[in-house]
């Protein structure tokens, strides 16, 4: 029954390596993307058509991923890892400087984010070093995987992009509690947090980051310098109420009260203009996405998928979460784009590729036996 | 323990655990929702209205609209203060590339002056974002097209058109209209900060300013949207300012025209009143000044040099000089003497050119040193013989003259509706002790009664006095304003004549005898006013005076002529006609004029004429 999707209907689908239900999912947040984009960017069709472009090379992309087999992913992986190792590297020590962090790379006539390769590469290691351990893991083996995801995190975080190290290194913690992390080792873990953060707030932060954190926290301190965005942002929601004040109507945004409109701040745009109601659909949408990725994961065949299935799907709620939270105040701002809606290239082309392997997974089971 | 046994792959075993964790990423994924949804629930319904408001206070601003000063008008509909366009250099700041390279650019083009930078300097510092700070005012339509045409090079510059107010009648009208001029800071704190939020300027003097109440109108407003700049994108609503009130005077504009030029080069003060109403058909002060100087702020220059003239062209003669009235006293002290029974037009006394009271050898002369020999009240007055007033002041006694002559408005203000009169001084016994703490001497009543002394006078109490004695003692408050005009209602609201007073009447027939005297002034071949007698097709009574100058400035640069000039006798006449019906009532000086009836006749005789006759010698007369 659950294969019943393989039926003649999704024959060229299947012949595709395309999981219909998520490529629906995902068109369907495309096109929302597109709508509240044109408003955000104030009816630029310019702007409109260098996203849709975007998309489609994203959509390009995760068509690609999905037709390599996950066998293949698996043999690429510490080759893949090892590489972006060495350019986040390279990175640190020659890269291009863009708004005051050292993030991209050249290559030939590109410019390249190495941190994003890091995003497939990390859950990718991560799962191929414990898909052959047996599972739950043995701590010697928690260790080196913890050690895996926390070099190019600390490498990331060091350019400095927290918000991208962040999201790394959730997506190898997603491995491991996907893996069957045994509780008590969480339970030390959340204790040992404490310290931890405080270590990594005295000597691991920028000054602009620690301003971040301490502007979270209080926002009306600073109602001009940096509690700006976060004030304007909340009041550009809470103003569109129930129904929102219409598509094209939002004011706070219109009359460039909202910093980061058509980027990082998107969501509060669409909050504003389609209210609650409106988040509600998007939200239900996202968690659509989610399901089908946990769906996928837990249909998957080896521990190599499965793990990798559900870290991915994890990273994409994270994803999600960390931008409403910290675009409704609930989190600090840490720069993390809202998947397939903010506009801007390179983390979109990486989010559609992790799609391509959550297809790869679902499409490339053998199906021998029920 | 558990998992350190199983060191081999158990699949169906990690499947389970896979299971199960996968389940609890569900339940987590759950949560994750749920909390972004109870935040967005928190933010979207229950802080709605808060969040609301704060967008709305964002985006929306409040800016009063300035109304539209009310027009002044004469009786004839001439407009006498109107509101015209003038053009402003302004610049915002935001939109210049390099504001020293700009004004030295405008400098080039037009004139600027250092006051006018430095004022620009401090502005510039107190505007709000995206505000046009002006540089210059009043540009010329020579500026305005130089300032066009190198537009492409200055970038942020523009050319604003204000509504400036403009007194098109100059000089001729400043001392009954005054003139606004820029709201300074002592008048912010006493003007109503809401409805003078745009206005610029305020009434400094005059009509304009006793009633900037109903010229100023009523400030409008206009919400607007503006973006996080500050910029003003669209007006949202509006509600129009109500325009001040037009009001029509009672000025003749041509009588005004008339008389000023009577003055010739003389400088002095008349006031003309009609008497029924108590319209104020002219008031003249010369010399005088142009207005338009105060508006947009005199030149300091400028300034120092009216304040400084020996002529003190600013200094309203008209409302505040203050003058002895002399012996256009003369009428209102014998009609006293009849009223009160003291004395008949058939009594008589022998003026030998001298008086003395009694136990006193002081001698009070008369300006006829050889004496009008045997002498009447009607002669009296037509021959203006000072001992026949000695003798009647000694009769009436200081306490009667001063009780009588007050409800004339001597020693009162007027109440005239432009505000700033002086209060002039009627001397009496308590007045004596209660400000000079000294007690009433005889003699002192002797010169009261020829309105010497103590006595002060404004030409206007003067020509209001005349009036109510025209009037047969009704006292018309001064008015200057004639209509109130809402704009636009095509209604004018009459101010309606009030009656301020009412001289107590005996026997109408001594009114009458004095008016038949003061007829006599200018018909009777005796008459001090004789000259003006010739072809007059209409009867005036009039009184001549003289007013003795008992003070000067010593000035040394002075040359002899000046001076002796400066030390002649104030000239006075007060008039009313025609006598049967009076239309007009006349009080004027000319200082050191020396002779009433030679100098200051003349003049009333043009004023008359030009108001009983019309315009004989030039066309245009409305």
């Amino acid at each position: 029954m659950l294969l019943s999707d393989a039926s003649s209907s999704h024959g060229l689908f299947r012949r595709l390596h395309l999981d219909p239900p998520l490529l629906a999912g995902l068109l369907l947040l495309a096109g929302v993307g597109l709508v509240i984009l044109f408003s955000a960017a104030n009816q630029d069709e310019a702007q409109l058509w260098r996203q849709a472009t975007r998309l489609g090379v994203s959509f390009g992309v995760m068509l690609l991923f999905a037709q390599i087999a996950p066998d293949t992913l698996m043999r690429w992986a510490h080759w893949v890892f090892a590489a972006g190792l060495l350019m986040l590297i390279a990175v640190l020590v020659f890269g291009d400087t863009g708004k005051g962090a050292q993030r991209w790379l050249r290559l030939g006539g590109f410019r390249f984010q190495p941190s994003e390769l890091m995003k497939l590469a990390v859950p990718m290691m991560v799962a191929w070093y414990l898909a052959e351990k047996p599972l739950p893991p043995r701590l010697s083996h928690l260790f080196i995987a913890a050690l895996i995801a926390l070099v190019p995190t600390l490498l990331i975080a060091k350019q400095p992009d927290l918000g991208t190290s962040l999201l790394i290194a959730s997506s190898g913690i997603f491995v491991l509690l996907f893996a069957g992390l045994q509780w008590r080792i969480i339970g030390i873990a959340s204790v040992l947090a404490v310290p931890a953060a405080w270590l990594l707030w005295t000597f691991g932060m920028h000054d602009y980051q620690r301003r971040r954190v301490l502007t979270f926290l209080n926002p009306e301190n600073d109602p001009l310098g940096s509690g700006y965005h976060i004030i304007q942002s909340k009041i550009t929601i809470g103003s569109g109420g129930t129904y929102g004040k219409g598509w094209l109507n939002g004011t706070q945004s219109h009359l460039e009260f909202l910093p980061e409109r058509h980027t990082d701040f998107i969501f509060a745009v669409f909050s504003e203009e389609f209210g609650f109601v409106g988040i509600l659909l998007l939200l239900s949408l996202y968690l659509f996405i989610v399901l089908r990725g946990l769906y996928i994961a837990a249909q998957a065949q080896d521990s190599f998928s499965r793990l990798l299935a559900g870290a991915l799907t994890m990273t994409f709620l994270i994803y999600v979460f960390v931008n409403i939270g910290m675009v409704s105040g609930l989190l600090p701002v840490v720069g993390v784009p809202l998947p397939l809606i903010s506009f801007g290239g390179s983390s979109m082309v990486t989010l559609m590729a992790a799609f391509g392997i959550l297809m790869s997974i679902h499409t490339h089971r053998k199906l021998l036996k029920d | 323990m558990l998992y350190r046994s199983t060191q081999l792959k158990n699949p169906t075993r990690e499947r389970h655990l896979f299971q199960t964790r996968s389940i609890i990423a569900l339940l987590f994924s759950l949560l994750l929702m749920a909390i972004l949804i109870s935040r967005m629930f928190y933010l979207q319904r229950m802080q709605h209205e808060h969040y609301s408001t704060l967008s709305t206070n964002n985006r929306v601003s409040v800016q009063p609209i300035g109304p539209t000063r009310g027009l002044i008008y004469d009786r004839n509909g001439l407009v006498l203060a109107q509101n015209l366009p003038t053009y402003s250099l302004e610049l915002v700041q935001e939109r210049v590339e390099d504001m020293d390279q700009t004004l030295e650019e405008i400098g080039k083009l037009i004139q600027v002056s250092e006051d006018d930078l430095t004022r620009f300097r401090r502005e510039l510092k107190r505007r709000r974002r995206f505000e046009a700070v002006p540089l210059r005012f009043r540009l010329d339509d020579r500026e305005v097209a130089l300032i066009a045409v190198n537009s492409h090079r200055l970038p942020g510059v523009d050319i604003n058109s204000h509504l400036t107010r403009h007194y098109p009648m100059g000089d001729l009208t400043v001392h009954t209209l005054g003139y606004v001029g820029r709201i300074n800071e002592k008048e912010l704190k006493s003007l109503d900060p809401s409805n003078y939020a745009a206005t610029t300027y305020v009434g400094k003097l005059g009509i304009e300013r006793n009633y900037e109440a109903l010229l100023h109108g009523e400030v409008g407003y206009q919400q607007v949207e503006t973006n996080a700049r500050g910029r003003v994108l669209r007006v949202l609503e509006r509600t129009p300012p109500t325009p001040g009130q037009n009001l029509y005077l009672n000025i003749d504009t041509n009588l005004q025209r008339v008389a000023q030029q009577a003055f010739g080069k003389e400088r002095g003060a008349m006031v003309a009143i009609e008497p029924q109403t108590g319209a104020v058909l002219s008031l003249v002060s010369v010399p005088s000044y142009d207005p338009n100087l105060f508006v947009n702020g005199i030149p300091l220059k400028t300034y120092q040099a009216l304040r400084d003239n020996r002529d003190q062209p600013l200094f309203n003669r008209a409302l505040r000089g203050q003058y002895p009235p002399g012996s256009t006293t003369k009428p209102f002290v014998g009609l006293a003497g009849l009223e009160l029974n003291q004395i008949s037009t058939l009594d008589s006394i022998a003026c030998k050119g001298w008086y003395s009271l009694k136990n006193d050898d002081h001698r009070y002369r008369d300006w006829k040193k050889t004496g009008h020999g045997t002498i009447g009240l009607t002669r009296a007055i037509v021959e203006s013989c000072d001992v026949f007033f000695y003798d009647l002041s000694l009769k009436l006694g200081i306490d009667r003259i001063s009780s009588y002559m007050a409800p004339f408005g001597f020693g009162q203000k007027t109440g005239i509706d432009t505000g700033g009169e002086a209060t002039g001084l009627l001397p009496s016994r308590e007045w004596k002790r209660r400000v000079r703490k000294e007690p009433w001497f005889p003699g002192e009543t002797l010169i009261t009664g020829i309105g010497q002394g103590f006595n002060l006078a404004t030409p206007l109490q003067l020509s209001s006095a005349t009036a109510t004695l025209a009037l047969r003692g009704k006292h018309m408050r001064p008015l200057v304003v004639r209509d109130i005009e809402t704009p636009g209602s095509q209604q004018r609201l009459p101010v309606p004549p009030t009656l301020i007073g009412q001289v107590p009447i005996v026997d109408e027939g001594n009114w009458w005898r004095i008016e038949r005297a003061m007829t006599k002034v200018v018909h009777d071949e005796h008459g001090t006013a004789r000259r003006i007698s010739h072809n007059l097709p209409y009867k005036i009574a009039g009184k001549t005076g003289t007013s003795q100058v008992f003070s000067i400035a010593q000035d040394a640069e002075y040359d002899a002529e000046e001076i002796t000039k400066r030390l002649r006798d104030h000239a006075l006449f007060i008039a009313f006609a025609p006598v049967k019906e009076p239309r007009i009532a006349i009080a004027l000086i000319v200082e050191n004029g020396g002779s009433g009836g030679a100098v200051a006749a003349p003049i009333a005789r043009k004023v008359m004429d030009r108001h009983l006759l019309g315009d004989n010698t030039t066309t245009g007369n409305q």
